[in-house]
């Protein structure tokens, strides 16, 4: 008999529809984000001590005189992870090339696990190195008068060690991407190793290196740990990273670790700055994305 | 990549009788490469001479791309590849412990089997290679003559721009063709070039061979008897042993080889009785 | 042909050769010295915790130990009645009812009445505390410190014992310890395990067995990609507003009369494994599609071939020979979790709980939190024991890490064995 019975056929579709709704909940979940941060965002900028304008662009954020503005959080922001860029990506990068073009099997078997290692620490212990020892060492670097005790580039330079593992191994990846033939045509003209992975191989995985830097940048820009702990507590617009500043993830995780009821304006701030938050790096993540589709489809 | 070269001097060999005299350009002598411990090549020695094109032909495995490469050092990115032996060009032994693998790739170019343009515009496919030598002339001009050489110059004059990987196989091959010759090699090595085309594009390839051995010595590895037949002045004919070992069974000017060969292993592959 | 001169005369080439030689060479030690400079940071990093946990103290007591009793001058030296005889007379008369309705004086070990006197009545107090690599070098500082500073003692401490372990949460960090934070990890880590395993395994059984390449999966896939990346603290206010506000009655768990804790409106243990598990659940997802990709077609197409359907075929074929690889990534997915601080902060972890989570409704602290908390107060003392949760933090995920490797060698061992 080859024809199945209802019943079979029923039953023989029950898991795959478990299992799209299962795979459904993701679309929940975005969903489930987007309504909340924006749900909560409209009652606060529904809130008479505030207006859209007065936060996009108002220099001073003190609720209890009603000033509203988040430039403060989002210079803070930039500021930290500007500076985590600036050590990230060429040491990153760096380390990324010497891993593909000049290390040995040993070196690389020393250096794959390092790089996992730094990976895998949790961002409250890069946070708690970042106000114990990168903020001393600034202070005595710089001197004591001029590094405060919270300040972003400390913040900043600790959110860059902390990237550095997953630009070095996505850059390895994208790198690794370049077929060997293009490497040997450079050779055979006569290009030096250098000459070829400047001029050859790193461009053309440009757009893989590009996705891995705008992913980083993400990730910097959505990192608490470490602000929270050491780069300041209150709004401070300011161009000097040796002052103290609270970012947008610095301010979040204080306003919501404290005691804050629920219909407050303040209860609902976080979430306008969540939804800020939310915007810039999903807006990065996406971009990279497409990048790193494009660099794949070059390549395979 | 180790060389075990003893000498710098051309070895006092007396040159097979050719025919016609004609100046060598590149010696092998007593090539030997392993990879790792396993022993590829064994006793290569032959010569190459001026503006000729010399095919190597051969079953697969063989060793003929081997020696090929052996030729302008590219085995040296091989890891684990040895060499034992000397190759000559004009005298100088390319082992030597003095010699810069970098310089001799300039004078000696490849073409590879798979065409790999950069991912960059036509022009600047071209003008790299002379860019990354120190070439003080006028681009333009070198960019126009190499491909005209490359008989490509008609198809692409109007695009130069335009990304290279845009063009269709046999044109990529013509311009990795034009990239060789824009850095004015004295010897041009192909590692069977044609055989990624379309039998259209292998013949333009074929005609660009004649026309290019007026200006340079041609070394052209091929797994096709006739485009050896068809292009080639000299055939090397490379066998593989019992160990797998690959070694230059007989060489002569084409016609010989192929209508007369020496040896019975050279006629039976001839004629196609394995391949 | 081209003109050869325009590449120069021979010495100029050798020169010319030269130069890019030494650029070459150049930006070589550059990418080396960058590498040296990765592996000086996890070296930095490691160091000065483990700098923090060994270290001298100068403690200074309330009361000397000396002056109890006399002729004796520690606590150890004292015998059983003079140790009920000063706990009764030096208690507070309050906290002497307290702990003696606890458990009375006259039943409780030695240990125990020791340890009761030591915290209510000498009172010792950390005054200044060294790392491990200050201690050595800078003893005489030390010294010259308790010099000035009358009655006190110097002691070399180790600050991370398996008293700290067990101890609970204290406002004295010479007493303080781990234990409500750590049993508050690993309840999260439960739930957020119950919860995202079947669903992301199943979700990703999906998209990568059944999902045929129309719109609507790339999109699902491209989503899923994005929530990996979505910062995490994005998830706590997520779990806030849904988990902790939103679904209060169920989380708190009054809707099944099931109140632990009437002050926990809903910041408990339940919303936060679910919190975490949102978070784990696209990780898991595409760490699960990885290990189903690896395994081969043919295998499945043998399995169509005598007639399978294709959940008997992913049931008893495709999971079987995954099962390390979606087991492995879970594990590590969770050791992610293990380490998150900022969505539980959002969400309402607790600052101070003398209580160890009775259940899923408990009010909570989490192992990360508890450093958190620790890192930010100034006070001395603070930062060694902050440190001594790192590392007990930072074993933890090791064994964790460890486990999975463990499990995928072996049962990969396994599969070759039978295979």
């Amino acid at each position: 008999m080859t024809t199945i019975s209802r019943k079979a056929r029923i039953t023989s579709r029950i898991p795959e529809t478990i299992m799209f709704l299962f795979a459904l909940i993701s679309i929940v979940i975005t969903v489930g984000i987007a309504v909340i941060l924006i749900r909560e965002s409209y009652l606060f900028f529904n809130d008479p001590a505030v207006n859209l304008w007065g936060f996009l662009t108002g220099k001073e954020w003190q609720p209890m005189i009603d000033k509203f503005g988040f430039l403060p959080l989002l210079n803070a922001t930039l500021t930290t992870s500007v500076i985590a860029m600036s050590l990230g990506i060429p040491v990153g990068l760096s380390v990324a090339i010497y891993l593909s073009e000049y290390a040995t099997d040993r070196t690389r078997a020393i250096l794959k696990p390092v790089l996992e290692v730094l990976a895998g620490i949790p961002t409250i212990v890069y946070g708690y190195f970042a106000l114990t020892f990168m903020t001393p060492l600034l202070r005595s670097l710089f001197g004591d008068g001029v590094v405060e005790i919270y300040n972003t580039a400390s913040a900043g330079l600790v959110i860059g060690i902390l990237v550095l593992p997953m630009i070095a191994t996505m850059a390895e990846d994208a790198i690794g991407a370049v077929p060997k033939e293009l490497r040997l045509a450079a050779y055979a003209l006569g290009g030096t190793k250098l000459e070829t992975t400047f001029k050859v191989v790193i461009p053309a995985a440009l757009s893989g290196l590009s996705a891995t830097f705008l992913l980083a940048l993400s990730r910097a820009i959505g990192e608490t740990m470490v602000v929270a702990l050491a780069a300041g507590a209150g709004p401070n617009l300011t161009a000097n990273p040796f002052d103290a500043a609270e970012t947008i993830t610095g301010y979040i995780v204080r306003i919501s670790g404290g005691d804050v009821s629920y219909n407050s304006v303040d209860y609902n701030s976080i979430f306008a700055l969540g939804l800020v938050l939310f915007v810039i790096t999903f807006t990065l993540n996406l971009i990279s994305r497409k990048i790193s589709n494009r660099f794949h489809q070059e390549y395979e | 990549m180790n060389s075990a070269a003893l000498s710098n001097q051309e070895p006092k060999m007396v040159s097979m009788d050719m025919g016609q005299y004609r100046k060598r350009v590149l010696q092998l002598a007593d090539v030997n490469i392993y990879y790792g411990a396993f022993h590829a090549v064994k006793d290569a020695s032959l010569e190459i001479y001026e503006k000729q094109v010399t095919a190597f032909i051969g079953p697969s495995g063989c060793g003929k791309s081997t020696v090929l490469r052996s030729i302008n050092r590219m085995n040296d990115m091989i890891p684990g590849a040895t060499m034992h032996g000397s190759v000559f060009f004009h005298g100088e032994n390319l082992y030597g412990l003095q010699v810069d693998p970098v310089l001799v790739r300039r004078r000696i170019g490849m073409v590879f089997q798979k065409p790999n343009p950069f991912p960059k515009s036509i022009y600047e496919n071209i003008a790299w290679g002379a860019r990354i030598n120190g070439f003080t002339g006028n681009y333009d001009q070198l960019v126009e003559q190499s491909l005209k050489d490359a008989a490509l110059w008609d198809e692409v004059k109007d695009k130069l721009k335009q990304n290279a990987l845009r063009l269709s196989g046999g044109q990529q091959q013509r311009l990795c063709i034009a990239r060789a010759i824009a850095v004015s090699p004295e010897v041009i090595l192909m590692d069977e070039p044609a055989s990624a085309l379309d039998p259209i594009a292998t013949g333009r390839i074929e005609e660009l061979i004649l026309e290019l051995k007026k200006d340079y010595s041609i070394v052209i590895v091929t797994h096709n008897m006739g485009q050896a037949s068809r292009v080639s002045d000299y055939t090397a004919f490379f066998m593989v042993d019992d160990h797998r070992t690959g070694y230059l069974q007989e060489y002569a000017p084409t016609e010989q080889l192929f209508l007369n060969p020496t040896h019975k292993k050279t006629e039976e592959y001839i004629s196609g009785k394995f391949g | 042909m081209a003109d050869t001169s325009a590449f120069g005369a021979v010495t100029e080439i050798q020169r010319f050769m030269d130069a890019r030689k030494r650029l070459g060479l150049f930006w070589q030690v550059l990418f080396v010295f960058a590498t040296v400079l990765a592996v000086l940071f996890l070296i930095l990093l490691l160091g000065s915790i483990l700098d923090s946990v060994f270290g001298y103290a100068v403690i200074l007591n309330e009361v000397d130990p000396s002056t109890l009793i006399a002729g004796r001058d520690k606590l150890e030296d004292f015998s059983r009645e003079e140790l009920i005889s000063v706990a009764t007379e030096r208690l507070s008369a309050g906290i002497l009812r307290r702990v003696d309705y606890e458990e009375p004086l006259v039943e409780r070990s030695d240990r125990d009445l020791r340890s009761l006197i030591e915290q209510y009545v000498i009172k010792p107090r950390a005054l200044r505390t060294w790392g491990f690599a200050e201690s050595m070098i800078h003893r005489d500082t030390v010294v010259s410190f308790m010099e000035e500073n009358n009655g006190s003692y110097i002691v070399f401490k180790n600050w991370l014992t398996p008293e700290f372990i067990v101890a609970d949460q204290s406002s004295d960090p010479l007493k303080a310890g781990i234990r409500t934070a750590l049993l508050g990890s690993l309840w999260i880590i439960l739930i957020t395990l119950l919860f995202a395993f079947p669903i992301g395994v199943g979700a990703a059984i999906y998209l990568q067995e059944y999902a045929r390449d129309n719109r609507l999966n790339r999109i699902l896939q491209l989503n899923i990609f994005n929530l990996s990346a979505v910062p995490s603290i994005i998830y706590g206010l997520l779990g806030l507003a849904v988990f902790v506000r939103a679904m209060e009655p169920i989380t708190s768990g009054s809707l099944f009369s099931n109140v632990i804790d009437n002050t926990a409106n809903g910041r408990t243990i339940l919303s936060g494994g679910l919190t975490l598990g949102l978070l784990v659940l696209p990780i898991i997802i595409i760490n699960t599609q990885e290990a189903l990709k690896a395994v081969p077609d043919s295998l499945r197409m043998s399995s169509y071939g005598i007639g399978a359907t294709k959940w008997q075929t992913i049931w008893h074929q495709v999971l079987p020979v995954s099962i390390d690889r979606i087991l492995t990534g879970t594990i590590l997915a969770l050791s992610r979790a293990l380490g998150e601080t900022a969505p539980l902060v959002v969400i309402g972890a607790s600052t101070f709980i003398s209580v160890d989570p009775a259940g899923i409704f408990s009010k909570f602290t989490t192992l990360p939190i508890q450093i958190y908390q620790w890192s930010a107060r100034p006070q001395g003392a603070y930062r060694n024991i902050a440190a001594a949760a790192i590392v007990a933090l930072l074993i933890l995920l090791l064994v964790m890490n460890s486990v999975a490797i463990y499990t995928r060698d072996k049962i990969a061992r396994k599969k070759r064995l039978e295979a």
